[in-house]
């Protein structure tokens, strides 16, 4: 295929491809092909509208498109029906049929595939109508629904690298100054103004500059890096390559988990495209300047997510952080100046340059332009990623998106940050979110994980594993982080025991303390954020633990034990279930639980259709 | 291993001794684990002392220097799926399948390990046997899904 030359050339040839779509006059229909949804199947789901649209002759009317993530995990696989956006929640293969016969043939609606808003009762045909949907900001995530990830021509449909025919046009310095202007600030985590580090990295005298790709997405539960990877991988090689135009780079590194091959596949398959087209590799659009990207797999080590142990992970050696200065943009891979972003950094970059500043900046924050992804998890009833202008308040993404906490339980605290970041309570819910409010109250905005806690999750408990994994995961470098994130996590053990007294908690304060100053990367200083979090807002669950060894929220196994109540038939479910033959019981008599031999695995629990076992 | 995969995959990196980490990675997926003669193999063409090697593969928690069970079970230890019980579901396999987690069991059958997040929260708390993914699990639904392969594996 043809490369593309100029912005002209590339106007025409989006003309003509959006063209073709025209005349072709097919409805698209988009399965969602997210981890979320492959895991319901969604593969399946696709092979059989396949099938189906040819068995019922409409190969020529229909073009089913397998997409990136569309956001609404918990209702998958999700099928959404252009150009109306219907949606269809829930879809399994063997409805496909149905839905090709009734829906794509004769465009009736088939309610049962339809999303029922569990508030109000009512069916929603719409995408737009959805309150998961109707109360985001979608400028990433829309392509997300609309592109086929494995081809260029649709994304380029969209506008897809008009961003970067713009930036050449403007030159380096027009384009750090737009990207100065929209404010754009790191979505890694730090928050730092992007323009201002391209303009360091610029200003550099050296014979090789180069760009790196933060996709090591290391924060246990967030996977919005992976889904703009998987989704929309054109968008960042867009946006890398303004930045390596704009820094005077001309090699990058992309450096991915290992454990997300789909998105090193899908990103390797655009890379082909865009060297194809021209947009990346030699000569650049007509430029006359070269960029190259290439892939490192991460090795599975979350530190490797900071930049410096990153970079000498790139280097071939073992991913252990470097104090700044010197910055990575003043001396980073082999020594040489280095501009390093994430990837949702990268993703919002096209967009800026071809809609302007001044667009970017009407959305969000006077701090904080523009949107922001989150990974909405854990005890919420719609959980997925979402997108929203910046200056939501948590409580109109858990409420509002999220449609609060399931089962009717209570809501009690929300982690955002990952290991970072730190855990808010009921009283912080109206708090703005951007990245400086959420510093200001102890937690962090981080990468965009949001973990929804409930009264049944002890907040001793989600410390314990915070410090269980930041412990895990030091690199072992600074004895303060080394040492005191394993001594911390022995202390909060021991409350979670029981076996704390009215010393632990002031020596936990004092430790922190110590790990904050005595640490070298945001690891160490930061780690502390989980416990000094949960201390400050959840103080009283602490001497739950310590004075009446108890755990209020029933989770810390030291301190509980299984009962069975009144409530009991004598059905011997439970009886049959346990694994350590700890439950008597005769049939249709009250079964009890011999608590010295008890394991308190909750096998019981989960079997009983009574609810008669309790924990006490 | 054969030596001669090992000289391949160093070839296809240029002998790059900056490619180590992507070297050993592409070693692993030949062999599941790294195996002791691979990393002689890779020190000497690399002109790099051994004990480099064996500090990224302990650093970097992709490695595995024994060889790992037939089947694999991963259990998600996300935020999400802790919250949700995540570590249950470890103690209910460990009971199963007679291992601690990270170990294999002694038949060679069973490999039972921990991931940080595989990012499909909504599953959660989520088990991954043999690369299919089992959602919204329970102890006595993944209880089920390892004693049907013991069964098929004890059957032989
Ligand atoms: C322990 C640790 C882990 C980190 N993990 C990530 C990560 O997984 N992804 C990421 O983009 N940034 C991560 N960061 C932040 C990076 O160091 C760096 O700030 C970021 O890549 C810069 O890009 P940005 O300015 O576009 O956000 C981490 C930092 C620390 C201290």
């Amino acid at each position: 295929m043809a490369k593309i030359n100029s912005a002209k050339e590339l106007q025409a040839y989006k003309d003509e491809v959006v063209k073709k779509v025209e005349a072709a006059g097919k409805k698209e229909v988009a399965v969602c092909c997210g981890t979320g949804c492959q895991a319901y199947g969604a593969k399946d789901v696709v092979a059989a509208f396949q099938e189906e649209i040819k068995k019922q002759g409409l190969d020529d009317k229909v073009e089913i498109k397998p997409t990136g993530c569309h956001g609404f995990c918990e209702r998958g696989t999700l099928v959404l029906m252009h150009p109306e956006k219907q949606l269809y929640q829930r879809v399994k293969p063997d409805a496909v049929a149905e839905i090709v016969e009734k829906t794509l043939k004769n465009g009736e609606i088939i309610e049962a595939h339809l999303y029922d808003n569990p508030a109000t009762g009512e069916k929603h045909k719409l995408e737009s109508e959805i309150p998961f949907y109707a109360n985001q900001k979608r400028l990433i995530l829309s392509n997300n629904g609309e592109i086929d990830p494995t081809s260029i021509d649709d994304y380029i449909a969209h506008g897809g690298y008009l961003g970067l025919a713009k930036s050449i046009e403007m030159g380096p310095e027009k384009t750090i100054a737009e990207v100065k202007e929209a404010k754009l600030r790191g979505r890694g985590g730090g928050g730092f103004p992007a323009g201002v580090k391209w303009e360091l990295a610029a200003k550099q005298e050296a014979d090789q500059k180069y760009i790196i790709c933060n996709a090591d997405e290391g924060d246990p539960g967030a996977f919005m890096d992976r889904s703009i990877l998987e989704g929309n991988p054109q968008a960042v090689i867009e946006g890398m390559t303004i930045a390596a135009l704009a820094t005077g780079a001309d090699t990058a590194y992309v450096y991915v988990r290992y454990e997300y091959p789909l998105a090193i596949e899908r990103l390797t398959i655009a890379l082909e495209q865009a060297r194809e087209k021209g947009f990346i590799g030699e000569n650049i659009l007509g430029s006359g300047k070269n960029f190259e990207i290439k892939i490192n797999k991460g090795g599975g080590a979350f530190v490797c997510g900071e930049e410096t142990a990153l970079i000498r992970s790139i280097e071939g050696k073992t991913g252990i952080p470097k104090p700044k200065p010197p910055f990575p943009a003043e001396s980073g891979v082999f020594g040489k100046p280095t501009n390093i972003n994430n990837v949702e950094t990268y993703a919002n970059v096209p967009g800026i340059l071809r809609e302007g500043a001044k667009w970017f900046t009407s959305m969000g924050t006077e701090n904080s332009a523009g949107t922001k992804i989150f990974s909405l998890v854990g005890k919420v009833n719609n959980t997925g990623l979402v997108e929203v202008e910046m200056g939501m308040t948590l409580r109109d993404i858990i409420f509002k998106i999220g449609g609060g906490v399931p089962n009717g339980r209570k809501f009690k605290a929300v982690q955002t940050g990952g290991p970072s970041g730190g855990c808010l309570p009921e009283s912080k819910l109206d708090l703005k979110v951007d990245f400086d409010s959420l510093t200001q109250e102890g937690s962090m905005m981080g990468s965009g994980g949001m973990i929804v806690m409930d009264d049944q999750t002890c907040m001793v408990d989600v410390c314990k594993y915070f410090l269980g994994f930041l412990k895990f995961e030091s690199c072992g470098n600074c004895t303060t982080c080394r040492e005191g994130l394993r001594r911390l996590h022995e202390l909060v053990s021991l409350v979670a025991d029981g076996k704390g007294d009215e010393n632990t908690i002031p020596l936990i304060e004092e430790l922190c303390e110590t790990v904050e100053k005595g640490s070298l990367c945001a690891l160490g200083t930061t780690g502390v954020n989980p416990v000094r979090s949960t201390l400050k807002y959840f103080r009283d669950e602490y001497e739950a633990h310590i004075k009446d060894k108890k755990c209020p929220a029933g989770v810390c196994t030291e301190l509980i034990t299984y009962e069975i109540t009144d409530a009991c038939t004598g059905c011997l479910v439970c009886k049959k279930r346990c694994p350590e033959n700890c439950i008597s019981g005769d049939k249709k008599q009250k079964h009890v639980i011999d608590t010295d031999k008890c394991i308190k695995c909750g096998i019981c629990k989960d079997a009983c259709k009574f609810d008669a076992v309790r924990i006490f | 291993m054969d030596t001669a995969k090992v000289e391949a995959i160093i070839k296809k990196h240029n002998g790059d001794a900056t490619a180590l980490l992507a070297i050993m990675q592409d070693v692993q997926a030949e062999e599941n684990y790294l195996p002791r003669e691979a990393v002689e193999h890779i020190a000497k063409k690399l002109e790099i002392p051994i004990s480099r090697i064996y500090s990224m593969a302990t650093f970097f928690e992709s490695f595995h220097l024994e060889p790992r069970g037939k089947h694999i079970c991963t259990v998600c230890m996300g935020t999400a799926c802790h919250v949700r019980g995540a570590q249950r579901l470890v103690e209910q396999l460990e009971r199963d399948l007679k291992v601690k987690s990270g170990g294999t069991s002694e038949d060679g059958l069973f490999t039972l390990e921990e991931v940080n997040c595989v990012g499909a929260c909504a599953l959660g708390p989520l088990v991954i046997v043999d690369g299919k993914y089992h959602g919204n699990t329970t102890s006595a639904k993944i209880s089920k899904v390892v004693t049907e392969i013991q069964k098929v594996e004890g059957g032989k």
